[in-house]
């Protein structure tokens, strides 16, 4: 669409930009001043300079914590993405199943996020849970509070039942939106199953499954409730991932400067990403 | 009121700094409006997109001047200066 | 393209093993605690509802959903009210700063709650919020906020600039064309952004639960309660949990048919 060059448009954005500039803009202007003080107290704070962001940027666990990070978000995405549009592909395409798959599909996206962990962390017990008892039963040796593989894909397990369906459900939109003339097209073509996946419903799909990574390479990345009441971060550390790393530091031992320069290198880390997804959405948007 | 924010004068003039290029920014948008245009970057950028990316690249320059040396951080600070402007001109 | 036998078998298994661990969790709540930890039953032997019982006669227990839910219905009006003039400016006019504002607002949806938690904490206090539902309404527009402004601009965008310059002809003013002409054609956008604001304020816990004490406090933080002296009471843990996710089935009823589209940002 065209639009018309009004500058008085900002009369409209100004209520958000006064809200967001309220809960956004002084809180990292806070981050900021507290990264470069040494803070004992209220008006008891000494300029430290770059110190904390030099101990931070060499700081063993922060850098564990920040491969941890990576493997996790890269594993939910290499699992999540392609069940996904296989789910998406496998759905009715019409009718009251259709809807009942949907409000199903929705269910899980609907649980707070520590009810997610409580069921999992239910679930997965060797004694009260089907899951953890199951595998016990069936002679594995399966125990996610003591053994760090299990886990680790415990936690996966989790996340990949908790947010595949968004994946599904975006994907699913994108496949409602192809016309049914493409399909017929390829019917009198004699395309195989696999060209019209490739060829008619891939790119179709290419726009939401910009949005499905996004999303989905976010909200992983900023994790915390779910695996927190699963594990608590633990056998170890095995299962601490940044954001509990960074509310550990915040909260539990009150480092703030420490903590507030590692804020700023996380979201430095997130703008970044964010900021090549998102010109990749505008550049496909403007193909269109 | 604000004293929780425990402001100090370095972070007062990094902020207004900012404000000040965006200002700046904003009143030579209102001046002489630019268009999008193509560089020795990969895509398309008005001049909005150069100054983002610029400040971007130039945390990321501190930071690695940061963990990597112990070099003082305004060789880090005319780098980036100096890449910002090559930025907007070429970019 | 037929909808053949093998793909409903393949979302029948996905279906069910979704359902799963959701099906345990409302199995438990219905069980006595000796029946829980003395073995593995498929179904309530005992189906008792004492655990339920617990949660709604103690006040400081349902409290917490009623805390929840205000601090929930807050944040989705503010939400709408502010998001959708500005999302009209964003889908219509073209003004200095425009792509970057909008870039702005998202960077916030996708920065980590954590990163924001301390100052936050500071900021709410100083200026007497502490404690309060509004608080946490006005946090989690961080998030929502931004969300529902790209949600309500991919709808918005869907309907052609003709009805604006109609309006305008017809006499009508831009209020009274924005709320009688304008808002009823993107009905479904709104109801999926209210969805979305629902969705992502009431699963949100670490940002709530930092910003409330006593007053304000929301079920996810009560919960942690059931872990006593004798360990975890794992019936009224199950009943409780079971009693979130029933607001969330209900919403998602009301949205079944725009849901689709609302998950991908009306943007297809």
């Amino acid at each position: 669409m065209n639009k018309v060059p009004n500058n008085r448009a900002w009369w409209l954005v100004l209520p958000v930009f006064i809200l967001v500039a309220f809960s956004a803009l002084i809180p990292l202007m806070t981050v900021v001043n507290y990264s470069v003080q040494d803070i004992f107290g209220p008006g008891n704070a000494y300029y430290v300079g770059t110190e904390w962001f030099k101990e931070v940027l060499n700081d063993e666990r922060l850098q564990d914590s920040l491969l941890r990070q990576f493997a996790f978000s890269g594993a939910v995405l290499a699992i999540q993405i392609p069940l996904g549009i296989s789910v998406a592909l496998m759905m009715p395409k019409s009718g009251i199943k259709a809807s009942l798959c949907l409000i199903l599909l929705a269910i899980p996206l609907l649980i707070p996020w520590n009810v997610v962990g409580t069921i999992w962390q239910i679930f997965g017990r060797g004694d009260i849970g089907l899951f953890g008892w199951g595998l016990n039963a069936l002679g594995l040796d399966y125990n996610y509070t003591g053994n760090t593989v299990d886990a680790w894909l415990t936690v996966l397990l989790m996340d990949v039942w908790h947010w595949t369906p968004l994946v599904a459900l975006l994907c699913y939109s994108g496949l409602r939106a192809i016309p049914e003339a493409f399909y017929q097209a390829a019917e009198i073509d004699r395309a195989s199953r696999w060209a019209v996946f490739r060829y008619i419903q891939l790119p179709r799909l290419k726009s939401v499954l910009v949005i499905a990574v996004l999303l989905r390479f976010m909200d992983s990345f900023m994790i915390y409730t779910e695996p927190f009441v699963l594990t608590g971060g633990g056998p170890g550390s095995s299962t601490t991932f940044l954001s509990q790393t960074l509310t550990t530091m915040a909260i539990g031992q009150f480092d703030i400067g420490r903590a507030a320069a590692f804020s700023l290198i996380y979201f430095l880390i997130v703008l970044l990403v964010s900021w090549l997804f998102f010109t990749a959405i505008t550049h496909l948007d403007k193909e269109k | 009121m604000i004293a929780w924010m425990n402001w100090t004068p370095t972070v007062a003039v990094f902020f207004a700094v900012i404000a000040g290029i965006l200002a700046v920014m904003t009143v030579y948008e209102i001046v002489s409006p630019c268009t999008e245009r193509k560089g020795f970057l990969p895509i398309a950028t008005t001049r909005g997109d150069r100054l983002f990316i610029g400040l971007l690249s130039a945390a990321y320059i501190h930071l690695a001047f940061l963990a990597a040396s112990d070099i003082t951080l305004w060789v880090a600070l005319a780098v980036s200066v100096v890449w910002l402007a090559v930025l907007l001109r070429w970019g | 393209m037929n909808y053949s036998r093998s793909k409903g078998m393949g979302m029948t298994l996905f279906i069910v093993l979704l359902l799963t661990p959701i099906y345990w969790l409302l199995n438990m709540s219905f069980k006595t605690n000796q029946e829980i930890l003395g073995g593995l039953t498929l179904w309530p032997q005992n189906f008792t509802l004492a655990n339920y019982a617990v949660i709604f006669s103690d006040s400081s227990w349902y409290s917490g959903y009623i805390n929840s839910m205000i601090y929930v219905s807050m944040n989705m009006t503010i939400t709408l009210l502010v998001a959708l003039p500005a999302a009209y400016a964003f889908s219509r006019y073209k003004f200095v700063g425009d792509k970057h504002l909008f870039f702005w607002l998202l960077s916030n949806r996708m920065a980590p709650p954590a990163v924001f938690l301390l100052p936050f904490f500071q900021l709410y206090s100083s200026i007497g919020l502490f404690d309060t539902h509004i608080a946490v309404a006005l946090a989690h527009c961080l998030f929502n906020v931004p969300l529902a402004v790209w949600i309500l601009e991919g709808f918005m965008s869907g309907v052609p600039r003709e009805y604006d310059e109609m309006a305008y002809i017809d006499g009508y003013s831009f209020p009274k064309f924005f709320v009688k002409i304008f808002l009823p054609m993107i009905r479904s956008g709104i109801g999926v952004a209210a969805f979305f604001a629902f969705m992502f304020s009431w699963v949100e816990l670490l940002l709530a639960r930092t910003l409330t004490s006593v007053d304000a406090q929301p079920i996810g933080a009560i919960m942690t309660r059931t872990i006593g002296a004798s360990g975890i009471d794992w019936g009224v843990l199950a009943a409780a949990g079971v009693l979130t996710i029933i607001p969330g089935v209900l919403v998602v009823w009301f949205v079944r048919n725009h849901i689709a589209k609302g998950f991908a940002l009306g943007r297809v």
